[in-house]
Protein backbone atom coordinates (compact mmCIF):
# COMPACT_ATOMS: atom_id res chain seq x y z
CA UNK A 1 0.00 0.00 0.00
CA UNK A 2 1.37 3.42 -0.93
CA UNK A 3 1.47 6.04 1.79
CA UNK A 4 -0.01 9.46 1.15
CA UNK A 5 1.60 11.06 4.20
CA UNK A 6 4.51 9.78 6.21
CA UNK A 7 6.21 11.35 9.27
CA UNK A 8 9.63 9.94 10.17
CA UNK A 9 11.14 10.84 13.56
CA UNK A 10 9.78 14.36 13.27
CA UNK A 11 10.57 16.99 15.88
CA UNK A 12 9.19 20.51 15.87
CA UNK A 13 10.27 23.44 18.00
CA UNK A 14 8.30 26.69 18.02
CA UNK A 15 9.35 29.78 19.93
CA UNK A 16 12.07 27.87 21.78
CA UNK A 17 9.61 25.23 23.02
CA UNK A 18 9.73 21.63 21.89
CA UNK A 19 6.20 20.74 20.73
CA UNK A 20 6.88 17.12 19.87
CA UNK A 21 9.71 14.83 18.86
CA UNK A 22 10.17 11.31 17.51
CA UNK A 23 6.74 11.63 15.91
CA UNK A 24 6.09 8.79 13.48
CA UNK A 25 3.01 7.79 11.57
CA UNK A 26 1.89 6.85 8.09
CA UNK A 27 -1.40 7.56 6.36
CA UNK A 28 -2.35 5.30 3.49
CA UNK A 29 -5.28 5.32 1.08
CA UNK A 30 -8.60 5.31 2.92
CA UNK A 31 -7.03 6.19 6.28
CA UNK A 32 -7.77 9.10 8.57
CA UNK A 33 -6.05 10.36 11.69
CA UNK A 34 -7.40 12.86 14.19
CA UNK A 35 -4.89 15.01 16.06
CA UNK A 36 -6.12 15.98 19.50
CA UNK A 37 -4.60 17.82 22.40
CA UNK A 38 -5.09 20.92 24.55
CA UNK A 39 -4.76 24.47 23.18
CA UNK A 40 -1.16 25.26 22.33
CA UNK A 41 -0.11 21.64 22.04
CA UNK A 42 0.85 22.08 18.39
CA UNK A 43 -2.12 20.69 16.47
CA UNK A 44 -2.15 23.50 13.91
CA UNK A 45 1.64 23.43 13.68
CA UNK A 46 1.47 19.71 12.94
CA UNK A 47 -0.99 20.42 10.13
CA UNK A 48 1.25 23.15 8.66
CA UNK A 49 4.23 20.82 9.00
CA UNK A 50 2.31 18.15 7.06
CA UNK A 51 1.48 20.75 4.40
CA UNK A 52 5.15 21.72 4.00
CA UNK A 53 4.47 25.28 5.19
CA UNK A 54 6.75 24.65 8.18
CA UNK A 55 9.97 22.70 8.23
CA UNK A 56 10.72 20.15 10.95
CA UNK A 57 13.80 20.67 13.16
CA UNK A 58 14.51 17.00 12.80
CA UNK A 59 13.19 14.11 10.75
CA UNK A 60 11.43 13.85 7.42
CA UNK A 61 7.92 14.39 6.08
CA UNK A 62 6.82 12.82 2.79
CA UNK A 63 3.54 13.90 1.26
CA UNK A 64 1.46 13.45 -1.84
CA UNK A 65 -0.48 16.35 -3.45
CA UNK A 66 -2.70 17.83 -0.79
CA UNK A 67 -5.36 20.39 0.03
CA UNK A 68 -5.50 22.41 3.23
CA UNK A 69 -8.42 24.04 5.05
CA UNK A 70 -7.34 26.14 8.03
CA UNK A 71 -8.39 29.45 9.56
CA UNK A 72 -7.34 31.37 6.47
CA UNK A 73 -10.09 31.35 3.90
CA UNK A 74 -7.82 32.35 0.95
CA UNK A 75 -10.81 33.62 -1.03
CA UNK A 76 -11.10 37.16 -2.41
CA UNK A 77 -13.49 38.97 -0.09
CA UNK A 78 -15.04 41.22 -2.75
CA UNK A 79 -15.90 38.41 -5.19
CA UNK A 80 -19.06 36.29 -5.23
CA UNK A 81 -18.34 32.95 -3.57
CA UNK A 82 -18.69 30.91 -6.77
CA UNK A 83 -16.13 33.00 -8.66
CA UNK A 84 -13.78 33.18 -5.67
CA UNK A 85 -13.77 29.39 -5.36
CA UNK A 86 -13.28 28.85 -9.10
CA UNK A 87 -9.93 30.71 -8.90
CA UNK A 88 -8.56 27.58 -7.21
CA UNK A 89 -10.05 25.31 -9.89
CA UNK A 90 -11.65 21.88 -9.71
CA UNK A 91 -15.29 20.89 -9.70
CA UNK A 92 -16.65 23.88 -7.78
CA UNK A 93 -20.43 23.40 -8.30
CA UNK A 94 -20.32 19.82 -7.04
CA UNK A 95 -18.19 20.80 -4.03
CA UNK A 96 -20.56 23.66 -3.13
CA UNK A 97 -23.47 21.25 -3.43
CA UNK A 98 -21.74 18.78 -1.09
CA UNK A 99 -21.27 21.46 1.58
CA UNK A 100 -24.77 22.87 1.15
CA UNK A 101 -23.65 26.32 -0.02
CA UNK A 102 -24.73 26.14 -3.69
CA UNK A 103 -27.34 28.84 -3.03
CA UNK A 104 -24.57 31.23 -1.86
CA UNK A 105 -22.72 31.26 -5.21
CA UNK A 106 -23.64 34.89 -5.91
CA UNK A 107 -23.02 36.18 -2.37
CA UNK A 108 -19.79 38.16 -1.85
CA UNK A 109 -17.32 36.29 0.34
CA UNK A 110 -17.08 39.16 2.85
CA UNK A 111 -20.78 38.74 3.74
CA UNK A 112 -20.51 35.06 4.70
CA UNK A 113 -21.03 34.05 8.32
CA UNK A 114 -18.20 32.18 10.02
CA UNK A 115 -20.02 28.86 9.55
CA UNK A 116 -20.60 29.58 5.87
CA UNK A 117 -16.95 30.60 5.51
CA UNK A 118 -15.89 27.29 7.07
CA UNK A 119 -18.06 25.42 4.57
CA UNK A 120 -16.50 27.48 1.75
CA UNK A 121 -12.98 26.56 2.88
CA UNK A 122 -13.98 22.89 2.97
CA UNK A 123 -15.58 23.24 -0.49
CA UNK A 124 -12.23 24.51 -1.79
CA UNK A 125 -10.61 21.32 -0.44
CA UNK A 126 -13.31 19.06 -1.93
CA UNK A 127 -13.04 20.77 -5.33
CA UNK A 128 -9.24 20.42 -5.39
CA UNK A 129 -9.43 16.66 -5.96
CA UNK A 130 -6.18 16.21 -3.99
CA UNK A 131 -5.72 12.75 -2.47
CA UNK A 132 -4.58 14.09 0.92
CA UNK A 133 -6.73 16.47 2.95
CA UNK A 134 -5.39 18.46 5.88
CA UNK A 135 -8.22 19.88 7.95
CA UNK A 136 -7.61 22.24 10.86
CA UNK A 137 -10.67 22.27 13.16
CA UNK A 138 -13.13 21.30 10.39
CA UNK A 139 -16.12 21.37 12.75
CA UNK A 140 -15.56 24.84 14.23
CA UNK A 141 -18.51 27.21 13.74
CA UNK A 142 -20.57 24.55 11.96
CA UNK A 143 -24.18 23.78 12.83
CA UNK A 144 -25.71 20.28 12.97
CA UNK A 145 -26.32 20.17 9.22
CA UNK A 146 -22.77 21.37 8.53
CA UNK A 147 -21.23 18.72 10.79
CA UNK A 148 -23.31 16.05 9.08
CA UNK A 149 -22.11 17.19 5.64
CA UNK A 150 -18.48 17.18 6.84
CA UNK A 151 -19.01 13.59 8.01
CA UNK A 152 -20.37 12.76 4.56
CA UNK A 153 -17.50 14.33 2.56
CA UNK A 154 -14.95 12.69 4.87
CA UNK A 155 -16.58 9.27 4.41
CA UNK A 156 -16.76 9.77 0.60
CA UNK A 157 -13.14 10.88 0.40
CA UNK A 158 -11.89 7.87 2.41
CA UNK A 159 -14.01 5.48 0.36
CA UNK A 160 -12.46 6.93 -2.83
CA UNK A 161 -8.95 6.14 -1.58
CA UNK A 162 -8.09 9.49 -0.06
CA UNK A 163 -6.45 10.18 3.29
CA UNK A 164 -7.25 12.78 5.93
CA UNK A 165 -5.26 14.36 8.72
CA UNK A 166 -7.59 16.45 10.87
CA UNK A 167 -6.85 18.52 13.96
CA UNK A 168 -9.91 18.84 16.15
CA UNK A 169 -10.80 18.84 19.81
CA UNK A 170 -14.34 17.76 18.96
CA UNK A 171 -15.02 14.12 18.07
CA UNK A 172 -15.13 13.66 14.29
CA UNK A 173 -18.16 11.88 12.79
CA UNK A 174 -16.26 8.84 11.49
CA UNK A 175 -14.28 8.44 14.77
CA UNK A 176 -10.86 7.89 13.20
CA UNK A 177 -7.82 6.78 15.26
CA UNK A 178 -6.40 9.55 17.44
CA UNK A 179 -2.98 11.04 17.87
CA UNK A 180 -2.76 12.80 21.24
CA UNK A 181 -0.31 15.68 21.56
CA UNK A 182 0.82 16.73 25.03
CA UNK A 183 0.64 20.37 26.12
CA UNK B 1 -1.58 29.56 -12.75
CA UNK B 2 0.78 32.50 -13.36
CA UNK B 3 -1.57 34.07 -15.91
CA UNK B 4 -4.53 33.47 -13.61
CA UNK B 5 -2.71 35.17 -10.73
CA UNK B 6 -1.76 38.17 -12.90
CA UNK B 7 -5.39 38.55 -14.03
CA UNK B 8 -6.64 38.24 -10.46
CA UNK B 9 -4.15 40.79 -9.07
CA UNK B 10 -4.99 43.21 -11.88
CA UNK B 11 -8.70 42.88 -11.18
CA UNK B 12 -8.04 43.53 -7.49
CA UNK B 13 -5.92 46.59 -8.29
CA UNK B 14 -8.56 48.12 -10.58
CA UNK B 15 -11.57 47.35 -8.41
CA UNK B 16 -9.55 48.76 -5.51
CA UNK B 17 -7.86 52.09 -5.88
CA UNK B 18 -5.53 51.90 -8.87
CA UNK B 19 -6.37 55.52 -9.69
CA UNK B 20 -5.24 56.73 -6.26
CA UNK B 21 -1.46 56.71 -6.98
CA UNK B 22 -2.16 58.44 -10.30
CA UNK B 23 -4.18 61.21 -8.65
CA UNK B 24 -1.39 61.50 -6.09
CA UNK B 25 1.15 61.76 -8.93
CA UNK B 26 -0.83 64.59 -10.57
CA UNK B 27 -1.28 66.31 -7.23
CA UNK B 28 2.46 66.33 -6.51
CA UNK B 29 3.12 67.65 -10.03
CA UNK B 30 0.51 70.38 -9.44
CA UNK B 31 2.15 71.39 -6.16
CA UNK B 32 5.54 72.09 -7.72
CA UNK B 33 4.50 75.37 -9.48
CA UNK B 34 3.00 76.57 -6.21
CA UNK B 35 6.21 75.75 -4.36
CA UNK B 36 8.74 77.31 -6.76
CA UNK B 37 6.63 79.94 -8.47
CA UNK B 38 5.20 80.34 -12.00
CA UNK B 39 8.51 81.08 -13.81
CA UNK B 40 8.16 78.84 -16.91
CA UNK B 41 11.91 78.61 -17.56
CA UNK B 42 12.66 77.52 -14.04
CA UNK B 43 9.71 75.10 -14.08
CA UNK B 44 10.77 73.43 -17.30
CA UNK B 45 14.27 72.97 -15.85
CA UNK B 46 13.13 71.26 -12.66
CA UNK B 47 10.10 69.62 -14.37
CA UNK B 48 11.56 66.21 -15.31
CA UNK B 49 13.07 65.78 -11.84
CA UNK B 50 9.80 66.78 -10.20
CA UNK B 51 7.96 64.20 -12.34
CA UNK B 52 10.36 61.54 -11.13
CA UNK B 53 9.87 62.42 -7.50
CA UNK B 54 6.10 62.35 -8.07
CA UNK B 55 6.38 58.94 -9.74
CA UNK B 56 8.50 57.56 -6.87
CA UNK B 57 6.07 58.66 -4.18
CA UNK B 58 3.12 57.41 -6.23
CA UNK B 59 4.75 53.98 -6.56
CA UNK B 60 5.09 53.86 -2.79
CA UNK B 61 1.35 54.29 -2.09
CA UNK B 62 0.07 50.77 -2.87
CA UNK B 63 3.00 48.92 -1.22
CA UNK B 64 0.99 47.84 1.82
CA UNK B 65 -1.64 46.00 -0.18
CA UNK B 66 0.70 44.21 -2.60
CA UNK B 67 1.65 41.25 -0.40
CA UNK B 68 0.29 41.58 3.12
CA UNK B 69 -3.42 40.87 2.42
CA UNK B 70 -2.49 37.68 0.56
CA UNK B 71 -0.15 36.59 3.35
CA UNK B 72 -2.71 37.21 6.09
CA UNK B 73 -5.55 35.66 4.07
CA UNK B 74 -3.69 32.43 3.35
CA UNK B 75 -3.58 33.00 -0.42
CA UNK B 76 0.23 32.71 -0.50
CA UNK B 77 0.00 29.39 1.41
CA UNK B 78 -2.60 28.02 -0.99
CA UNK B 79 -0.56 29.08 -4.04
CA UNK B 80 2.39 27.16 -2.57
CA UNK B 81 0.16 24.10 -2.00
CA UNK B 82 -0.97 24.38 -5.63
CA UNK B 83 2.66 23.84 -6.58
CA UNK B 84 3.51 27.42 -7.49
CA UNK B 85 7.03 28.47 -6.51
CA UNK B 86 7.27 31.67 -4.46
CA UNK B 87 9.45 33.15 -7.19
CA UNK B 88 6.70 32.59 -9.77
CA UNK B 89 4.18 34.19 -7.42
CA UNK B 90 6.53 37.16 -7.08
CA UNK B 91 6.99 37.41 -10.85
CA UNK B 92 3.23 37.37 -11.45
CA UNK B 93 2.71 40.04 -8.80
CA UNK B 94 5.43 42.27 -10.28
CA UNK B 95 3.86 42.04 -13.74
CA UNK B 96 0.39 42.79 -12.34
CA UNK B 97 1.68 45.70 -10.26
CA UNK B 98 3.52 47.19 -13.22
CA UNK B 99 0.45 46.87 -15.44
CA UNK B 100 -1.73 48.47 -12.78
CA UNK B 101 0.27 51.68 -12.39
CA UNK B 102 2.85 52.24 -15.17
CA UNK B 103 0.54 52.67 -18.22
CA UNK B 104 -1.69 55.04 -16.23
CA UNK B 105 1.38 56.91 -15.00
CA UNK B 106 2.66 57.37 -18.57
CA UNK B 107 -0.72 58.83 -19.55
CA UNK B 108 -0.86 61.05 -16.47
CA UNK B 109 2.61 62.38 -17.28
CA UNK B 110 1.09 64.28 -20.23
CA UNK B 111 -1.14 66.63 -18.18
CA UNK B 112 1.57 66.74 -15.52
CA UNK B 113 4.09 67.98 -18.10
CA UNK B 114 1.71 70.81 -18.99
CA UNK B 115 1.59 71.84 -15.33
CA UNK B 116 5.40 71.95 -15.30
CA UNK B 117 5.78 73.84 -18.61
CA UNK B 118 7.67 70.98 -20.27
CA UNK B 119 7.95 71.14 -24.05
CA UNK B 120 7.26 68.15 -26.31
CA UNK B 121 10.86 67.01 -26.43
CA UNK B 122 11.29 67.09 -22.64
CA UNK B 123 8.01 65.21 -22.26
CA UNK B 124 9.13 62.53 -24.74
CA UNK B 125 12.47 61.94 -23.02
CA UNK B 126 10.76 61.78 -19.62
CA UNK B 127 8.18 59.32 -20.94
CA UNK B 128 10.92 57.06 -22.30
CA UNK B 129 12.82 57.29 -19.02
CA UNK B 130 9.66 56.42 -17.06
CA UNK B 131 8.96 53.49 -19.38
CA UNK B 132 12.45 52.13 -18.76
CA UNK B 133 12.45 52.84 -15.03
CA UNK B 134 8.98 51.73 -13.94
CA UNK B 135 9.60 47.94 -14.21
CA UNK B 136 12.50 48.39 -11.78
CA UNK B 137 10.32 50.54 -9.56
CA UNK B 138 7.50 47.98 -9.58
CA UNK B 139 9.96 45.17 -8.75
CA UNK B 140 11.50 47.15 -5.93
CA UNK B 141 8.06 47.97 -4.51
CA UNK B 142 7.07 44.31 -4.53
CA UNK B 143 10.29 43.09 -2.92
CA UNK B 144 9.92 45.67 -0.16
CA UNK B 145 6.24 44.86 0.27
CA UNK B 146 7.22 41.22 0.86
CA UNK B 147 10.10 42.05 3.21
CA UNK B 148 7.87 44.26 5.37
CA UNK B 149 4.71 42.08 5.17
CA UNK B 150 3.25 41.41 8.58
CA UNK B 151 5.42 43.94 10.40
CA UNK B 152 3.86 46.72 12.47
CA UNK B 153 3.93 50.13 10.72
CA UNK B 154 4.97 48.37 7.50
CA UNK B 155 3.94 51.37 5.39
CA UNK B 156 6.41 53.83 6.90
CA UNK B 157 9.12 51.20 7.03
CA UNK B 158 8.56 50.45 3.33
CA UNK B 159 9.05 54.13 2.53
CA UNK B 160 12.31 54.23 4.45
CA UNK B 161 13.55 51.17 2.56
CA UNK B 162 12.25 51.94 -0.91
CA UNK B 163 13.25 55.57 -1.41
CA UNK B 164 17.02 55.13 -0.82
CA UNK B 165 17.10 52.00 -2.97
CA UNK B 166 15.35 53.86 -5.79
CA UNK B 167 18.06 56.58 -5.87
CA UNK B 168 20.05 55.01 -8.75
CA UNK B 169 16.89 54.83 -10.86
CA UNK B 170 16.15 58.44 -9.99
CA UNK B 171 19.66 59.67 -10.87
CA UNK B 172 19.89 57.95 -14.25
CA UNK B 173 16.20 58.42 -15.07
CA UNK B 174 16.14 62.16 -14.41
CA UNK B 175 19.43 62.55 -16.32
CA UNK B 176 18.01 60.67 -19.35
CA UNK B 177 20.93 58.22 -19.12
CA UNK B 178 18.83 55.47 -20.67
CA UNK B 179 21.51 52.76 -20.79
CA UNK B 180 22.52 53.09 -17.16
CA UNK B 181 18.90 53.47 -16.08
CA UNK B 182 18.02 50.37 -18.11
CA UNK B 183 20.83 48.44 -16.43
CA UNK B 184 19.59 49.38 -12.96
CA UNK B 185 15.99 48.63 -13.89
CA UNK B 186 16.97 45.26 -15.35
CA UNK B 187 19.01 44.37 -12.28
CA UNK B 188 16.09 45.21 -9.97
CA UNK B 189 13.58 43.34 -12.14
CA UNK B 190 15.79 40.26 -12.35
CA UNK B 191 16.64 40.20 -8.65
CA UNK B 192 13.27 41.09 -7.13
CA UNK B 193 11.49 37.73 -7.70
CA UNK B 194 14.20 35.95 -5.70
CA UNK B 195 14.25 38.49 -2.87
CA UNK B 196 10.44 38.44 -2.77
CA UNK B 197 10.31 34.64 -2.86
CA UNK B 198 12.77 34.32 0.02
CA UNK B 199 10.85 36.97 2.00
CA UNK B 200 7.55 35.15 1.48
CA UNK B 201 9.09 31.90 2.73
CA UNK B 202 10.56 33.68 5.75
CA UNK B 203 7.19 35.18 6.76
CA UNK B 204 5.56 31.74 7.08
CA UNK B 205 4.89 30.83 10.67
Amino acid sequence: MTSLLRFEEVALRRGGRLLFEELEFTLGAGEALQVTGPNGSGKSSLIRLAAGLLRPQHGRVERSPLALADDNLALDADLPLGRALSFWGGDVPRAMEALGIAHLAEVPVRLLSSGQAKRAALARVVASGAPLWLLDEPLNALDGDGAERVGQIIADHLRNGGAILAASHQPLPSEPPRLELGA
Amino acid sequence: MTAKLIARDLRRAFTGAAWLPIVFFLLVAALVPFAIGPDARLLSRVGPGALWIAALTAALLPVERLVEPDRAGGVLDQLFLNGMAEESVAFAKIVAHWLSFAPLLLVAAVPASALLALDGRALATTEIALLIGTPGLASLALAIAAVTAGLPRAGSLAGLLLLPLAVPLLIFGAADAYLLEGAVSLLLTAGAPFVTGAAIRATRT
